[in-house]
């Protein structure tokens, strides 16, 4: 690696130099006492790193989130100590469990100030530690360039994650000889296992011996960048394919072994059929409870192959009789060559019965609706409509996000941001603005809930300063619907503060001089729809749903993936 | 597999500022109280060593294990069970000096347990004793009659009988990175 020659220069513009020979060129923030050096530097250098300017640290974290989702970029978020810092752990702690490659900055008080409850001085390490991938304190200039590279080798190699690093004022103002190289190796720190062709053998063996199998994936092979290497293992095997919902985008909706999702409001077959298989291939995926429901009852009867990066995934929750441990894109690479190619037809004509079921009891309704009321289904239809499965969707956490990842369409990889294992509501607004800054020549469209659009609406001044042509979709139904249901379903109807008085959202958005409607009629619905689509700028779509409809199917907490229920 | 027994968890680290923290975040989350747990400078230079004593499953450990190898500072991580190491605990005793030479009893509480007289001085005298845990707790029991000052007593520490392989993987990456 070539070495740049030393300059004399600041800690605070040595974290800026570091971050262009990362190849950053946007971040996400909010400004402060403790990190006013780095942004004095920021001031100077702005034609070269744009600084976006969200209304509150946390939307900084989900901007940051959702720009590595679409782009597959290290996101880049920073601000101040104290409140700054502890603004920034609910989207740490959400990029933590949903594997993204994030890298926070925070100014923290001068060092000599360290444990003395100085003014916004907060234990942001302490805090941060176990939620993040790896995090550490800077109280010298001159471990500036080492860290720094550290924590952008560390946040995107392996399985990915958030790095917080910490920087005391002084050691921004320090003056130190800054010279740059780039990290290649941690010594304690493993990021890929070496593949071992004798667990790829064992796995094929397995897989070729299936009388019924079935690929459950997830966000590993888009994390991976192996859609291409599982699409090829997918059509040379022949085995239908199913998806966690942080898979989804990975293989195109419409591809004949795309079978559906898998878990809590997954679809029928899929779950139904996960009790049935005889060899469960899971790849990138970690078995989470919201994916397996009651464990004791999970997948007994199958064999369970399972491509994993992460050592401490395999038999975590569900015993891996075939582990292959690797990066899924090289373990497909030696897997596909190995896997004979089956028809499968009446194994597949299962999932086919299932779905057929369930598009009579759950899909026809929610998406072809005859009754007066809109549901969020047929909104998800209309846009599928109109982009033709070519939008990255934003979602946040509730009904609205089940509907949209089971009905979405999508025909390209990296479209599909949602908060998965935290369920963070509040990500989708800001996080619609990374992604839209990650691919900017994509529709970018964030359905939300009316719950969730009100934890974080304050981010529509984000989008009206920087001009971000996100779309917005608030369904409405004055409730925090999923909370709702539950207690309907399991709390006798007792709707403990779930009810919503909301704010008239289209003057609101007016207010930040976005172009919004609100659709309250089935005939209005469409054609808001595809103006919206067509809009060139930020646009919001309310769209008034059904007050009390339920998302369906579903398996209750705690029960079995057979359990699973229509009604 | 479901039985709980104890076991002795070694852990080879960075020695950074932190790492203590998330080390023990990881038996935190799980609720599992540590029933001993040191630290020291290891055979390799600039690497540590955590000794933790915990009792569970074999499931559970191996999960745990797994869980504290893939923290970044952590360069590997092992679980043995106590037949499979040996190890130590040591215990310091204070006690009155007048009882040193008023009670005959205790000078052959001191001479049958084999413990050490480290330090006496008018008002009192410190005994060591190095062991396992009932040695130093019978000691303990024996000199409670006569008014024990002060006890304390370290957390494990063990080696294995089996070699670890350290130097073996550190040295695997330099010469990886050297190529």
């Amino acid at each position: 690696m070539e070495k740049q020659s030393p300059l004399h220069i600041s800690g605070a513009e040595a974290v800026i130099r570091c971050l262009l020979a990362e190849g950053v060129d946007l971040i996400y923030g909010y400004p402060g006492g403790a990190i006013m050096p780095i942004y004095d530097e920021l001031y100077k250098f702005s034609d070269q790193l744009h600084h976006v300017l969200t209304r509150h640290e946390q939307g900084a974290t989900h901007a940051a989130q959702g720009f590595a989702r679409t782009s597959g970029k290290v996101g880049v978020a920073m601000a101040t100590s104290g409140p700054g810092a502890t603004n920034l752990v609910t989207g740490i702690a959400d990029a933590q469990i949903d594997s993204t490659p994030m890298v926070c900055i925070t100014g923290q008080v001068a060092s000599h100030l360290l444990g003395s409850d100085a003014f916004q001085e907060t234990d942001i390490i302490g805090i941060s530690t176990p939620v993040t991938k790896w995090n550490y304190q800077i109280t010298k200039a001159s471990e500036i360039p080492e860290i720094m590279a550290k924590a952008f080798y560390i946040a995107r190699s392996g399985r990915p994650g958030p790095v917080l690093i910490d920087i005391t004022k002084d050691a921004q103002f320090e003056l130190f000889d800054f010279s740059y190289e780039k990290c290649k190796g941690v010594r304690s720190y493993q990021p890929v296992p070496v593949l071992e062709h004798s667990q790829v053998e064992a796995a094929a063996e397995a897989i070729n011996a299936a009388k019924k199998p079935m690929i459950i994936w997830g966000q590993g092979v888009i994390l991976g960048e192996a859609e291409e290497e599982f699409k090829t293992f997918v059509e040379q095997s022949g085995i239908p394919a199913v998806w966690t919902i942080l898979g989804l985008s990975a293989l195109p909706t419409k591809h004949p072994l795309n079978m559906g999702m898998v878990g809590m409001h997954g679809n029928y077959g899929p779950n139904l059929l996960t009790n049935e298989c005889d060899v469960l291939i899971a790849i990138g995926m970690r078995f989470d409870d919201r994916v397996t429901g009651n464990l004791a009852t999970y997948a007994k009867q199958a064999k369970v192959v399972h491509l994993e990066i992460d050592p401490a995934e395999i038999s975590k929750n569900v015993h891996a009789d075939y582990p292959v441990l690797g990066d899924c894109k090289a373990s497909l690479t030696a897997l596909t060559p190995l896997v004979e190619h089956k028809e499968l037809t009446d194994w597949k004509a299962q999932f086919a019965i299932h779905m057929k079921t369930e598009f009579e009891q759950v899909i026809k309704a929610d998406t072809q609706p005859t009754k007066e009321g809109l549901t969020m289904g047929e909104t998800i239809a209309s846009i599928n409509k109109h982009t033709g499965g070519d939008a990255v969707i934003v979602t946040d956490v509730g009904q609205h996000q089940m509907i949209t990842c089971r009905y979405a369409e999508f025909i390209r990889s990296k479209s599909n941001v949602t908060s998965g294992g935290l369920g963070t509501m509040g990500f989708a607004l800001p996080a619609a603005i990374g992604a839209k800054m990650g691919a900017q020549d994509r529709h970018v469209v964030a359905v939300i809930g009316d719950g969730g659009y009100q934890m974080t609406i304050q981010e529509l001044g984000t989008i009206f300063q920087t001009g971000t042509a996100v779309k917005i979709v608030v369904l409405n139904n004055d409730y925090l619907g999923m909370v709702r249901q539950w207690q309907q379903l399991f709390f006798d109807k007792r709707y403990a503060s779930t009810e919503m008085t909301n704010p008239d959202f289209v003057t609101i958005a007016k207010g930040y001089h976005i172009d919004a409607k609100r659709v309250t009629k089935r005939q209005e619905l469409d054609q808001a729809v595809k103006e919206m689509i067509a809009s060139d700028q930020p646009y919001f779509l309310e769209v008034c749903v059904e007050k009390e409809d339920n998302v369906f199917p579903m398996i209750p907490t705690g029960a079995s993936v057979s359990d699973i229920r229509l009604q | 597999m479901s039985e709980i027994s104890r076991y002795t968890i070694s852990i080879y680290s960075e020695n950074n500022v932190g790492l203590l923290n998330r080390v023990s975040a990881i038996f935190l989350k799980r609720h599992i109280n540590l029933l001993s747990f040191s630290t020291s400078q290891s055979e390799i230079p600039n690497v540590f060593r955590f000794v933790i004593v915990v009792k569970v499953t074999e499931e559970k450990i191996k999960k745990l294990v797994q869980q504290i190898e893939k923290q970044v500072d952590v360069i590997k991580a092992y679980y043995h069970t106590d037949e499979e190491t040996i190890f130590q605990e040591s215990a310091l005793y204070k006690v009155k000096s007048s009882y040193l030479f008023e009670e005959r009893q205790i000078q052959n509480i001191i001479k049958d347990s084999h413990a050490n007289i480290v330090t006496v001085s008018p008002e009192f005298f410190v005994i060591e004793k190095t062991g396992f845990r009932h040695e130093t707790e019978k000691l303990r029991e024996d000199l409670a009659p006569y008014g024990l000052l002060q006890f304390v007593r370290s957390g494990r520490i063990s080696v294995t009988k089996a070699p670890m392989g350290i130097s073996e993987i550190l040295n695997n990456f330099n010469n990886q990175n050297n190529d």
